[in-house]
């Protein structure tokens, strides 16, 4: 599979996540929030570039708990929580918004 | 969940490359926790290598992936038992190993030690304490 972004084309896997972590552009990601019918707003960034930062550090996607737990410690409660969260990203904030940040699937997700 | 909370204790004694043990180990340990189990992990003999600061694999062809440990305290899994006596077998004390630690949020995220060096003999009564230990 694949997706085009910005003139180009970039392999996705079965479920849609990005192949090569380091070929993510955000064009992949608002492409990938367009098919999935979402506007990407300042919020969804947020999300969205925290996720990459914590790839960065940790070598994997958090489960969905622990992203909840590491958003409300680096932006507040208001923020972490899941219904905050998934009314950002409606399929679950650990794969959907995993996949736009062009991680893999979250470890520990079931 | 009326099931009762089990302890689980993941038994680590390989070296972190050349095998699949140690990152098969983290993952089924990064899986695990998802579920409402008291877990803890323990390294003896050469696994104690897993958790050595400065991991390099650039000529190994493996992936680094020492960095992920840090990442347990996340996970609520934050204790961490390395034995005394592997350390000294390899020449290693545990300034050798990474600085692991968990946020305690009931204490205002104060940052607490994850790892515990334990004898031998410790480590035995610790396991014996287990309802599960898995070994890699």
């Amino acid at each position: 599979m694949a997706i085009e972004a910005d003139g180009k084309s970039f392999e996705t896997d079965e479920e849609g996540y990005l192949v090569n972590l380091n070929d993510w552009i955000p064009g992949i990601a608002a492409v990938m929030a367009k098919e999935d019918d979402l506007e990407l707003t300042d919020e969804h960034w947020e999300i969205i570039n925290f996720l990459r930062e914590y790839y960065e550090e940790y070598q994997i996607a958090p489960a969905v708990r622990v992203l909840t737990k590491a958003v409300g410690k680096r932006m507040g409660k208001d923020k972490g929580n899941s219904k905050y969260l998934y009314s950002l990203f409606p399929y679950g904030p650990g794969k959907q918004a995993c996949r736009f940040a062009g991680l893999p699937k979250p470890t520990g997700c079931i | 969940m009326s099931e009762q909370i089990k302890k689980f204790l993941y038994l680590n004694r390989r070296a972190p490359y050349g095998t699949i043990y140690a990152w098969e180990s983290l993952e089924v340990v990064l899986i695990g926790a998802a579920f409402d189990q008291k877990v803890s992990l323990a390294f003896v003999d050469d696994g104690v290598f897993e958790i050595v600061k400065g991991q390099d694999t650039s000529e190994s062809g493996f992936k680094n992936f020492s960095p992920t440990y840090a990442a347990l305290g996340d996970y609520d899994v934050n204790q961490l038992f390395v034995e005394k006596e592997s350390l000294e077998e390899r020449g290693l004390s545990i300034d050798d190993l990474m600085h692991l630690t968990w946020e305690d949020e009931d204490e205002d995220w104060a940052e607490k030690d994850s790892i515990r060096v334990v004898s031998r003999s410790e480590l035995s009564e610790i396991m014996a304490d287990q309802d599960v230990v898995f070994s890699f």
